[in-house]
């Protein structure tokens, strides 16, 4: 696989010691996961029985062309939306039998999502975003300032907390919008298409970071279209018409 | 649902866009003035009325003998047998009578010092204070010994007071009326104009006594007759019941065989106001009526705007719920806002009110009453208007479907 000479220094082969998937119960599983959409008179079956586990820690890239179900997949796991059929457990919590409320406080707990457009909220400043999953909580901490700028800090951005998007780059933007999925202390990171909206640099530092968060134990999965992004995760998943084409570890 | 997120974010929203939270609330704000203004000015005409009607004192029944029709020439009012002494002391024994005034009046000239004035001269009985809840300002009213015994004493209106004594105090003064000198016992209290426009303060009230005797001396009234009798129901008892049990008892005093026509007529005047003041009424009803419609289409304004802020704020609204926010946390943020439009502009609202009601009050000159009651009422009013108009776009927004919103652009 040929690689951009930018990023080749930067592919790191990641020993995962602390993963043994043969002992420890997986983080996420799928049974065969099915999700039709009724699109008019149509049916599209966005997945067609998926079967797939992923493990504390493990940093894995899902790529395949538009349509291919990848999205649907990432929609499920971020408990935004639940399976037709099959079996699809967060944390051995079965999504199908979780209510509305459930699920929002599932969200809120256990996953925290990175977007392509960041979706910060434009009036509010860095730290005010990073508060907001906190303010959300069933278990409120005594002090969200303190957890929000804790976070930032994490991320780089301990200087700029009190700045609005607005007069924030890119990246540093992305950083406040990973400060704010981290905020909540989740399990698992659902990023999609994290680099989508910034050039190379950038791209590559967030994806650094997103490689340091991965190390410290949470479960980061990414959708992206670059291959220079996936390289960075050590499980790359190919879909393809609502199957999984690929499931490849990467070896040291 | 997270109380205080949906307040704040409901609130970080109204102050992002201040122009348009400003102009959605002005809807509310002329709603809630223009129903603030007509209430405050009906209720004043309400409450002037029921002034005027304690002011005649309440519960009175008044009894006049009844016009004279003979050969097709009507003698007028009074023109029948006139009432009299005996008959007054006859009504005071019916079980509704609270008190029972005799009257008779007239006019002449009053003389203090070098300064006249001619005015309305009443005689009285002391049940005639009762009945019109008449009291003295200064000095007292006259007494029943003073009136059997016909004493030369008065009791003056303030019109009088003021005119003949012009500031120093008239108690004690002697005065002539109609050339009888009498002496001057007490000032009444202001009553003002009459329903019927006349001062009711420009009178000398003396004994109905030394009225007859001495003052009003004349065929008619020098015997024991009455120009009107005024019945005081006890409070408490039945209005019509008594006007009709009072209409029978005259009608045995009277000796009116069954059958033949009643030759007295018996007023309320307190229906008579009522009835005149019901047409204004109506149209108070009918302007709150006018301004209630405008507060409802504010709601509207409110509902539009912010049904247009949730197709503005999809993608936030989506973002609110992939982070962990309940549909019960966005419908009361939505609802929130609708709720804040609408109690801030109340509130400004019946600021507004007020003053357009006063303003009213002073180009117009009538009286309007300003109540706590009506202001509560007003913003209470806004803001079931902001849950009932905001509820549909707050529900619309909590049953978003996270993932299309968040894909929403």
């Amino acid at each position: 696989m040929s690689l951009s000479p930018a990023f080749a220094y930067r592919r790191k082969a990641i020993n995962h010691s602390m993963q043994s998937p043969a002992t420890s119960p997986p983080l996420i599983s799928c049974r065969k996961v099915t999700k039709t959409y009724v699109m008019g008179t149509q049916k599209v079956h966005a997945l067609k029985g998926v079967d797939l586990t992923f493990q504390r820690g493990e940093m894995t890239s899902i790529m395949g062309p538009s349509g291919s179900g990848k999205s649907t997949l990432m929609n499920l796991i971020g408990a935004l939306d639940v399976p037709t059929s099959g079996d699809l457990e967060i944390n051995g919590k079965n999504l199908a039998k979780l209510k509305s409320n459930d699920l929002a406080d599932l969200r809120n707990e256990t996953i925290g999502f990175i977007f392509q457009q960041f979706n910060l909220l434009g009036r509010s400043s860095a730290l005010t975003n990073v508060k907001l999953p906190l303010r959300y909580s069933r278990n409120p901490l005594k002090d969200i300032d303190a957890r929000a700028a804790e976070c930032l800090e994490m991320v780089g951005l301990g200087d700029r907390m009190d700045h609005r998007p607005m007069q924030l780059s890119g990246g540093q933007q992305q950083r406040v919008a990973i400060a704010r999925a981290l905020a909540g202390s989740p399990s698992i990171l659902l990023a999609d298409e994290p680099t989508g909206a910034l050039d190379t640099k950038t791209s590559e530092d967030i994806m650094d970071l997103l490689t340091g968060l991965s190390d410290q134990g949470i479960t980061v999965i990414i959708v992206t279209h670059e291959h220079e992004v996936a390289e960075y995760a050590t499980r790359r998943i190919h879909f393809r018409d609502g199957e999984i084409e690929r499931d490849e570890r990467a070896t040291t | 649902m997270k109380f205080g997120v949906a307040l704040k974010s409901a609130l970080e929203a109204l102050r992002a866009n201040p122009m348009r939270s400003f102009l959605t609330m002005l809807g509310i704000m002329i709603g809630v003035a223009s129903v603030m203004a007509m209430m405050a000015i009906s209720e004043g005409a309400a409450r002037q009325v029921d002034a005027q009607i304690s002011s005649l004192g309440a519960n009175n029944l008044t009894v006049r003998p009844g016009a004279d029709r003979r050969g097709g020439r009507s003698s007028g009012a009074g023109g029948r047998t006139p009432f009299t002494d005996s008959d007054v002391e006859d009504l005071r024994s019916e079980p509704y009578a609270l008190a029972v005034s005799a009257r008779i009046n007239g006019s002449g000239t009053v003389v203090a010092g070098e300064t006249n004035w001619s005015t309305s001269i009443y005689g009285v009985n002391t049940d005639y204070f009762i009945s019109q809840a008449w009291n003295a300002q200064e000095g007292r009213l006259f007494e029943d010994r003073e009136v059997s015994s016909g004493q030369a004493v008065a009791v003056i209106g303030v019109t009088i007071s003021d005119t003949l004594f012009e500031g120093s105090s008239a108690l004690g003064q002697k005065i002539r009326v109609n050339n009888v000198p009498v002496t001057v016992i007490g000032v009444l209290d202001k009553k003002g104009q009459s329903n019927f426009g006349s001062d009711r303060d420009d009178v000398v009230i003396v004994p109905i006594t030394t009225a007859r005797n001495r003052i009003l001396g004349g065929n008619a009234t020098t015997r024991n007759y009455v120009s009107d009798i005024s019945v005081s129901v006890t409070p408490g008892y039945d209005m019509a019941l008594a006007q009709d049990e009072l209409e029978e008892r005259l009608r045995v005093i009277r000796k009116i065989r069954p059958g033949k026509d009643d030759d007295f007529r018996v007023f309320n005047i307190a229906d008579f106001i009522r009835a005149r003041s019901s047409t204004q009424a109506t149209f108070g009803i009918l302007l709150a009526f006018t301004a209630a419609v405008s507060l409802i289409v504010g709601g509207v304004g409110v509902m539009n705007i912010m049904l247009v802020s949730v197709t503005e704020r999809t993608r936030e609204i989506g973002l609110r719920m992939a982070i962990g926010a309940r549909k019960q946390d966005i419908l009361g943020q939505f609802l929130f806002e609708a709720l804040g439009l609408c109690l801030i502009g109340g509130i400004i609202g019946s600021g507004l009110g007020v003053g357009a009601a006063e303003l009213a009050s002073k180009l117009g000159d009538f009286p309007v009453n300003i109540s706590p009651t009506i202001a509560l009422v007003s913003i209470g009013a806004s803001v079931l208007i902001g849950l009932f108009f905001g509820f549909f776009p707050a529900r619309r927004a909590a049953q978003l479907n996270p993932i299309e919103a968040l894909r929403h652009d």
